[in-house]
This record gives structure tokens, C-alpha cells and sequence, in this order.
């Protein structure tokens, strides 16, 4: 992977690919624009997820609630503070993060499941807290028409905003999967045992990758709320965590751009779907099925596999 | 002497009935979801699903007797056992080959058959709510304690709880087929070795659990608003009720249960805005100081 990333012959698909992307508010119409754009920072959302799940093997089921605090951080600093919006964007990913400590440090001395189970039960805590506190957080209605600067308001400038930021925020945990702090992330993950035997503070480290993972959740909540101006309490529920795991999964969470991949299928998917049935969740079912009994590896793993067999 | 005299007071007693006749609802299905957890080690999303589906049957099977006695006590059989050939099925076609899988692939598993359930009660029953009466024989009041109106539905509710816990117990410690269930939840090879057909076990645990799931559906019906997204809820409380109680010990789920109904009927009473925090927190009090539950688990 590390050829295929910024170097060697890969580096032509990516300048590419990277025009593509800059190139589509130009061309296509203002959905295609905010369809591309709820992509990118859905892929963010569930690469930050694989950060813990696929290179930190930590059961992180209810993730959504920090992408739902980042996006309700924000929101409610600009709505309420009165001070500069672009501080809600550094204060929304920050309160994630706190969270993430917070839960990480109630977690993190269970493990597997049980670890799972509690983070979503203090998950749902802070969800039937949003879902309650009509006068702070709005209640079930959540909060519209959130003003974000001037310069970013506009769709076209939110997309380049997101693709910046989504591209700045790939790169950087990128660096921090290939630093030893990601080996020694994935020594845990395959062996944690043997991780604890070398000397390594694994609780510390996962609780480490927890935060990061947390924040940059955090970050894709706030670019959220720059691209549909909303927040609503179904961004802290259970069932989107889930529906992030199945990114994750449908993609290929031992592979770098898989969640990405699973996220811009879901997505794409859902829009195209909803548009002949109101039946989405069923389809989604019988996809995610087919998934599991067939490519356990994912999309992407299946592919990097197909390709190995060939050279 | 106030203060005994608040504490005791008629209002926090009744809260107190109302909490315990909701701990037999989340102990009906929460105990199911134990029991599959503990001895098939899955994880079960989908059982809110069943939970709804038997609801919603519950509905139907009340409508077409009429909505009087005979409906209910036929819904009271009925459900169940449409639950139970739904989730037969579900184990024999899917489940019976991923018990080697990861816990993580089972929940997406399951979380994926409660999207296709989910939408499949969307299909059949519409998306309106739909109200089960409360059948004749229940409706009206009992008096406890000299002058505390209490429903009488709730009040079957709470002679109901008792007895499932009764015959569950039976039929884990004192049948055969629930002593090879417990003994395969501990070593699942060494059963088979033996010559037990390990599979079928795990299909009449699994199918028991999900009846428990509808069993409870077809109880809440009459006091709730049968909905689409009552799923959802309940699998969350179930999860909670389970891990608080220990993974797959069915008297820590009664446990957790009451814990959970006596937090949530009182707590309403505290601060009736937030009243519905006060459970999850109570559940994370338990697991901050007995971080594997109040019981041992049979993990």
C-alpha cells in the first residue's frame, strides 16, 4: 500500500482522481455536489472508525455518537456562543475527543464485547440526553439552519471545504497508521498478550487511538453541519453506528480506502434506491447479508486479493 | 417522620407497581436475549424485531377474534409461535453456519435481518400505530392497599413475571435439554464429543429465546402504541439489562430487569424531563463498580 499512496506509478490515478473530484461542482448539478460531499465526510467518518476496528481490533459498535457531538459542539457554539463560527470547527472535534476520553477511560478495561456492549449503553446516555434537552439541544427536532461562515455557506464552497479537509484529514491518519504508534496499534490488534509481554501499555495505546479516532469523528460531524446546516438526535444513534460498522465491512476494514469505499456505496446506493422503494433498510439488509456469507474480506479485500493471485 | 411519610407515599408505591409490572416485560425479553447470548454467544439485534413482530401479531390475531378475552389469550399463543417458526427458520438458514464467526460478524448479521424484519413489518402491517385493547377481563382497577388504584392489566403483568421466571428455571436446571444447553455453553466440542447433536440444541435454545422476544411483544401490546421503531428501543434496554445483569446468566437479567424498570418508574418521578436517564445511568453505576455485571456470566 505503500506504493499506491502519493508514490510510484500509483501517483497518475490519484492526481486523477483528485481532479475528478475538483472538477464535479463544476459539472454536475448541486445535488451531485452535496451527494459527493455527504460521502466524503461519511468516509471519514468510518475511516476514523477503522483506525480503532480494523487496526486497533477494539469493538467500537457505537462510534456515531461522537460524530453526533462534534456536529451538536458545532451547531450549538455558533448557534449560542456568539463567537466566531470557525471556532465551533476546532471546538466540535475537541469536545469528540474529550468524550472519546471519557468513554474510553470507562471502557477500556473491558474487552470484545463487553467492551461494545458498554460503550453503547454510556452511548445512548448521551443520545436520550440530546434527545431530551429540548431547550439546549432542540429535542428530537434537532437544530436547522445552523449559520456557517459566509465563504463556506454556499454548496459549492462547502464541497471544497469538505474535499480539503476530508483530503488533510486522510493524510494525517495516513501518517499516523504507518508511525509506530499504528504497528504497534495492529501488534494489539493481532496479539495483545504478546504486545503486553514487550512492554507495551496497551490499555494506553488503545485509549490513545480511541481519542484520535474520536476526533476525527468529531471532524466529520462538524463538516456535517458546513454542508446541510442541521443537527439531529438520529446522529447519535445506535443504528447509524451500525450502519458505519457495515461500511466498514462492506469495504474492507483491513484495507485502508475500504471504509471509504463502503461508505460512497452506502450512500450512492441509498439515493438511487430511495428513489424506487421506500423499502431501503430491506435492501441494505439482503446487501449486508450477502457481504458477510461472501466477502468477509469486503469489496476492497477481495480485489487486493484477486490481484495478488494474478501477479 | 415527613420524609418516611413521602417516601411511602401512595404516589411512589404506585410508581413502584407500575416499574415492577415493566420489569416483566424487560425481563421476558430480556431473558431471551440472554439465554442466546450466553449459550449461542450471539449477540442477537434482531430480537427487537421479533419483540415488534410479535406485537404487531398479537394486533392481528386480536383483530380477527374480535378484540374481547378470546382474542387475547389466542394472541397470547399465537405470537409466540409464529416468533418461533420466524426465527427456527432464520437460525437453520443463516445462523447454524457463523457460530465460528467473529461476535462482530454475528451482530451485523443480525442487526442486518433486523433491517429486512424491520422493513418486512412495514410491508405487511403499514406504518400507522396500531393500538391492542386491553382484553375485558383486565380492564379496570384493583385496589392495593386499601385505596391505591392500580390497573388490572399491570396487575397480571406482575403475577405473569413470576411464573416465565419459574419456567424458565425449570427448564434450564431441571431438564435434560437444558442441562445439555448450559453444559454446551461452556464447552461447545466436548458436548458434541460426547455425541450430542450440538446444532439442534442451539436451534431449540435459540428458537426458546426468540419466543421469550415475542411473548413479551404480545404482553406490552395492550399498554403500549404498537409501532414501527419499538424494536429499536427495546434492544437497547435488553442490551443493557443483559450486560448489567452478567452475559448469559437469566437471573441477572431479572436483576437488571428490576433495577431497570425501578429506576425508570421512579426516576420519572425525580425529574420528570429526564426520567428516562436515569436507568442508563444506573446501569453504568452497576458497571463502573462490577464492570462483568451483577452476576457471574457464563463467558
Amino acid at each position: 500500500m505503500e506504493n499506491s499512496f502519493l508514490k510510484g506509478k500509483g501517483k497518475i490515478y490519484w492526481i486523477a482522481g483528485l481532479i475528478i473530484l475538483i472538477l464535479i461542482p463544476l459539472v454536475l448539478p448541486r445535488f451531485y455536489t452535496y451527494l459527493t460531499s455527504i460521502i466524503l465526510l461519511t468516509g471519514l467518518l468510518s475511516t476514523s472508525l477503522n483506525i480503532v476496528l480494523g487496526y486497533g481490533g477494539i469493538f467500537q459498535f457505537h462510534h456515531a455518537v461522537f460524530y453526533g457531538a462534534g456536529a451538536y459542539a458545532t451547531a450549538l457554539m455558533i448557534m449560542k456562543s456568539g463567537l466566531s463560527p470557525w471556532l465551533g470547527f476546532i471546538v466540535g472535534p475537541l469536545v469528540s475527543a474529550l468524550l472519546s476520553l471519557i468513554m474510553g477511560i470507562i471502557c477500556i478495561r473491558l474487552s470484545k464485547l463487553y467492551f461494545g456492549m458498554l460503550q453503547i449503553s454510556l452511548g445512548s446516555l448521551v443520545w436520550i440526553i440530546v434527545y431530551r434537552w429540548y431547550s439546549f439541544t432542540g429535542g428530537d427536532d434537532g437544530i436547522h439552519g445552523v449559520p456557517v461562515p459566509d465563504i463556506i455557506s454556499s454548496s459549492t464552497s462547502a464541497y471544497y471545504f469538505t474535499l480539503i479537509v476530508t483530503i488533510i484529514c486522510f493524510i494525517i491518519i495516513y501518517k499516523i497508521l504507518k508511525s509506530p504508534f499504528g504497528s504497534v496499534l495492529q501488534g494489539i490488534r493481532d496479539n495483545p498478550v504478546r504486545s503486553e509481554m514487550l512492554g507495551i501499555n496497551v490499555k494506553r495505546h488503545q485509549l490513545l487511538a480511541l481519542v484520535i479516532a474520536g476526533f476525527f469523528a468529531g471532524i466529520a460531524g462538524s463538516l456535517f453541519v458546513v454542508v446541510d446546516n442541521t443537527v439531529f438526535p438520529d446522529m447519535l444513534f445506535w443504528t447509524l453506528s451500525l450502519e458505519i460498522l457495515i461500511m466498514c465491512l462492506l469495504g474492507g476494514w483491513f484495507s485502508f480506502f475500504g471504509p471509504m469505499l463502503g461508505a460512497a456505496i452506502i450512500i450512492i446506493l441509498r439515493t438511487f434506491v430511495s428513489t424506487f422503494t421506500s423499502y431501503w433498510t430491506l435492501v441494505l439488509g439482503i446487501l449486508m447479508m450477502f457481504v458477510i456469507f461472501f466477502l468477509p474480506n469486503g469489496v476492497l479485500g477481495y480485489v487486493e486479493e484477486k490481484l495478488k493471485k494474478r501477479t | 417522620m415527613d420524609l418516611i411519610g413521602q417516601i411511602f407515599s401512595l404516589k411512589v408505591l404506585s410508581q413502584i407497581f407500575v416499574g415492577l409490572s415493566r420489569t416483566t416485560i424487560l425481563f421476558t425479553v430480556s431473558s431471551g436475549m440472554s439465554l442466546i447470548l450466553g449459550v449461542l454467544r450471539i449477540p442477537n439485534v434482531a430480537h427487537g424485531s421479533l419483540y415488534m413482530i410479535g406485537a404487531f401479531t398479537a394486533y392481528t390475531t386480536s383483530v380477527a377474534f374480535g378484540g374481547g378475552n378470546l382474542g387475547f389469550w389466542m394472541s397470547l399463543i399465537i405470537a409466540p409461535i409464529v416468533v418461533a417458526i420466524i426465527s427456527f427458520l432464520a437460525e437453520r438458514a443463516f445462523f447454524q453456519f457463523l457460530y465460528e464467526r467473529e461476535h462482530l460478524m454475528l451482530l451485523l448479521l443480525t442487526f442486518a435481518l433486523s433491517l429486512i424484519f424491520g422493513d418486512f413489518v412495514k410491508m405487511i402491517w403499514g406504518a400507522e400505530y396500531k393500538s391492542v385493547p386491553v382484553p375485558p377481563v383486565f380492564q379496570g382497577y384493583v385496589h392495593l392497599f386499601g385505596g391505591l388504584p392500580f390497573p388490572l392489566y399491570n396487575f397480571f403483568l406482575l403475577i405473569v413475571g413470576p411464573i416465565i421466571a419459574v419456567i424458565l428455571w425449570l427448564l434450564v436446571n431441571k431438564t435434560k435439554i437444558g442441562k445439555i444447553a448450559m453444559a454446551a455453553a461452556v464447552d461447545r466440542e466436548m458436548v458434541s464429543a460426547v455425541g450430542i447433536n450440538v446444532s439442534w440444541i442451539f436451534a431449540v435454545v435459540f428458537v426458546i429465546g426468540c419466543l421469550l422476544a415475542g411473548l413479551g411483544g404480545v404482553l406490552v401490546a395492550p399498554t403500549v402504541s404498537v409501532t414501527l421503531g419499538m424494536d429499536h428501543t427495546i434492544i437497547m434496554e435488553a442490551f443493557l439489562i443483559v450486560i448489567m445483569g452478567g452475559l448469559g446468566n437469566i437471573w441477572g437479567a431479572l436483576m437488571g430487569a428490576l433495577v431497570f424498570g425501578l429506576a425508570q418508574s421512579l426516576g420519572i418521578l425525580i425529574w420528570p424531563q429526564f426520567g428516562i436517564v436515569f436507568p442508563y445511568a444506573a446501569v453504568i453505576v452497576v458497571l463502573l463498580f462490577r464492570p462483568r455485571g451483577l452476576l457471574k456470566s457464563t463467558w
